[in-house]
């Protein structure tokens, strides 16, 4: 419908009172501030705590061990992991048998649909960044950690590094240089596990998506 | 469009006012949300930066809108989304309806989208076969009740657990129960099956953005997420206003929103959407369209005083904090945007003719504004449509609001145009003030809708000039004697 388009915008531009002048945005309140390292894991860790999410301080020698404790406590019976990324092949590198099965998104979802959604566990990802202010993971799917494995599952498993803590969303958009770099297919904040309100204010988890979020922060 | 037709306002707000369990159900509401929100922002000098901040954005963008709606469709474009263009809701319907019918869709899942209820989808679709499920769960119970949303940020608020059990029982043969859990899970049972076998999601934006050709959606439960996921066609549908310039600019006004909206410092999930399914890439749809909904937001945008009402993120402070809104709640107001929002929109989308009540149902009392995180200054705008609404003289007289001047009456024009040429001319005021003097005895006890719930103002024995004059006459008249009483002396 371009003669709907041109209507439109011809409209806007031969605006009755006049062209519009754009006034400047002073993004000082957003961009100063700032938190000391320490700091941010403590923020992080209370905001999303705040919003059900269940956190554990790991390091880099026993996340692992920590990882296959939680899943054997959760009960679980299989887990989706990453093939390619550093976390799933540590993982698929030192498992046992009676730990729950390991498996992959490997295929695209219409060959599967029904099993990942009433077949699988839970599923593990590694994050892109995180935002200490609001306590939320962001992650870029991607073909190897696809779009639904962190929403389907009930119990998703993040893994975060502490250094990837930023202070801010706005610091993560201006010093990833997301605008210039070009964004993903899809880019993802989360802050918790699925929730809802909508019946008398009173909250409800999992409504559609993982009724757990579960965080590891390596250290 | 959807409303009632106008007579039925004021039966519906009496109503209204008389049912418990409405003004129960909101006052409960709407109490809990004004606390949260002011809980989430513990420096007042930092919310009045971030306002200041927000509002800056929002002008920007509307500042540049073209540009910026010609931008963010050569970005979409290039990356791979169709963009459409709707001059009203029946176009944008009939958009979404060949897009489905292209795609031998019978079933659509929905994400929340005002929107798609201002142009009334599910409706048209139904009319064509096509069957419109909500997924979001508040909708979802609102759709089972056969009914609109109540609130813009949560639609099924005017139900309480109970009703809502009993009508998922009804529908759905759940087990009555006041168990929330229960009811959330098996609603996510319910609608996880219609996920899997729906042909094309439908959702709205929250900011389009022109830099990145991004679309963003807020939201908590993650049927959003799946919507615009899990079908293999996804079409997100929006106001031509919802544009933003800048990636960065998103920022901001998501912190606000959800702050003003519930409180919360941030939502579950915050969803950027920049391109359809890339080769070897798992999920996603394989195409996703975007409708850009016109619908009276260009005649908006002619006016600068008018132009405000799209800076608008739809974050439902204005009638949480709405002391009309908390006790008549949402479906009084007949119209899809209810409280403070809708009185300032309802009469651009739908004219004044029908919409005439709106803007006089607020008491002017200032909280809307004051909570604004984009400072839309409403009250300003309220006293703007009813002065639109009583037009026909030169005030705004290259008006283009629809249906201005629909309220004016006869009797009432001529007593305001007598009462304007008494106040030019002295004698004529002074003889009219006089006579009402002499007369106020003939003054009727009732005056119309104002003595519905008041007492009628009572005239003063002696005029104001009168006793003024009085008090002066004395005055000489002591003056005098004094004056009398010092040369004897
Ligand atoms: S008018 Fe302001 S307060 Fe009301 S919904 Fe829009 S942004 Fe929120």
């Amino acid at each position: 419908m371009s003669q709907a388009r041109n209507a439109i915008l011809g409209r806007l531009r031969h605006r009755r009172d006049g062209a519009l002048t754009a006034p400047t945005s002073d993004f000082s309140v957003v961009s100063n501030k700032q938190w000391s390292d320490e700091e941010k894991i403590d923020l992080f860790q209370q905001k999303i705590e705040s919003v059900h999410a269940e956190v554990h301080r790991v390091t880099q020698d026993n996340w692992l061990e920590t990882l296959k404790t939680l899943v054997q406590a959760k009960g679980l019976s299989d887990l989706l992991v990453p093939q390619k990324a550093a976390v799933g092949q540590a993982i698929r590198a030192d498992w046992s048998e009676t730990l729950p099965e390991l498996r992959s998104y490997d295929q695209p979802v219409t060959e599967w649909k029904a099993e990942l959604f009433s077949g699988i566990d839970g599923a593990v990802t590694d994050v892109r960044a995180a935002i200490a202010e609001t306590g939320s993971l962001v992650l870029w799917p991607d073909q190897d950690q696809p779009r639904l494995m962190s929403l389907v599952p009930p119990i998703h498993f993040a893994i975060l590094d502490a250094h990837q803590l930023k202070n801010t969303f706005y610091e993560v958009i201006v010093s990833e240089g997301w605008a210039s770099a070009g964004m993903p297919t899809n880019a993802l904040l989360i802050s918790g596990p699925s929730k809802t309100a909508d019946i008398e204010q009173t909250l409800a988890y999992g409504v559609h998506g993982p009724k757990e979020l579960i965080v590891l922060i390596r250290q | 469009m959807s409303h009632n037709p106008v007579q039925s306002f004021h039966p519906r707000v009496h109503e209204a006012i008389h049912n418990p369990q409405i003004r129960a159900n909101f006052r409960k509401a709407m109490d809990g949300l004004m606390d949260k929100r002011l809980a989430a922002f513990p420096s007042d000098d930092d919310l009045q930066k971030m306002r200041d901040l927000a509002a800056s954005i929002r002008l920007r963008a509307l500042a540049k809108l073209p540009e910026l709606l010609e931008k963010l469709e050569a970005n979409l474009t290039a990356q791979g989304i169709q963009v459409h263009w709707a001059e009203n809701g029946d176009q944008a319907c009939k958009i979404i309806l060949e897009i489905c019918q292209r795609h031998n869709a019978k079933s659509v899942i929905k994400g929340k989208s005002m929107v798609s209820e201002e142009m009334e989808l599910n409706h048209y679709l139904a009319e064509h076969g096509i069957d419109a499920l909500e997924s979001d769960l508040g909708e979802y119970i609102v759709q089972l009740a056969d009914e609109t949303p109540s609130h813009i940020i949560m639609p099924a608020i005017h139900k309480n657990t109970d009703q809502i059990s009993d009508l998922m029982h009804e529908k759905t043969g759940t087990n009555k129960s006041r168990d929330v859990e229960y009811l959330t899970a098996e609603a996510r049972q319910q609608l996880r099956e219609r996920f899997e076998k729906a042909d094309v999601g439908v959702s709205g934006v929250n900011f389009a953005v022109a830099e990145t050709g991004t679309l963003c959606l807020v939201e908590n439960e993650g049927n959003g997420r799946l919507t615009t996921t899990v079908p293999p066609v996804h079409i997100a549908v929006t106001g031509i206003e919802k544009v933003v310039e800048n990636l960065e600019d998103v920022a901001p006004l998501l912190s606000l929103l959800t702050r003003s909206a519930t409180g919360q410092h941030i939502t579950t999930y915050f969803n950027m959407i920049s391109s359809p399914r890339k080769e070897g890439e798992l999920d996603g749809p394989d195409e996703v369209h975007l409708v850009l909904v016109d619908s009276g937001r260009s005649n908006i945008y002619q006016d600068d005083e008018l132009l405000d009402t799209l800076r608008c993120i739809r974050c439902g402070a204005c009638m949480n904090h709405c002391p009309v809104y908390t006790r008549i709640g949402g479906h009084a107001y007949g119209y899809t945007y209810p409280g403070p929002i809708g009185k300032i929109l309802m009469p651009h989308m739908v004219g004044l003719e029908d919409a005439k009540d709106l803007p006089s149902a607020s008491t002017l009392c200032g909280a809307c504004g004051e909570v604004c995180p984009v400072r839309i200054p409403i009250p300003k705008l309220l006293v703007r449509l009813r002065e639109e609404s009583v037009a026909g003289d030169k005030q705004h007289d290259n008006s283009m609001v629809r249906g201005r001047g629909s309220k004016r009456n006869t009797t009432e024009t001529l007593i305001w145009k007598g009462w304007a040429k008494m106040h030019k001319h002295g004698g004529l005021y002074r003889i009219g003030t006089g006579a009402a003097t002499v007369f106020k005895g003939l003054m009727p006890n009732k005056i119309g809708a104002w003595t519905n719930c008041r007492t009628a103002p009572k005239l003063a024995a002696s005029t104001l000039h009168e006793q003024v004059k009085a008090r002066q006459l004395a005055q000489a008249k002591v003056q005098k004697e004094q004056q009398k009483s010092e040369g004897e002396a």
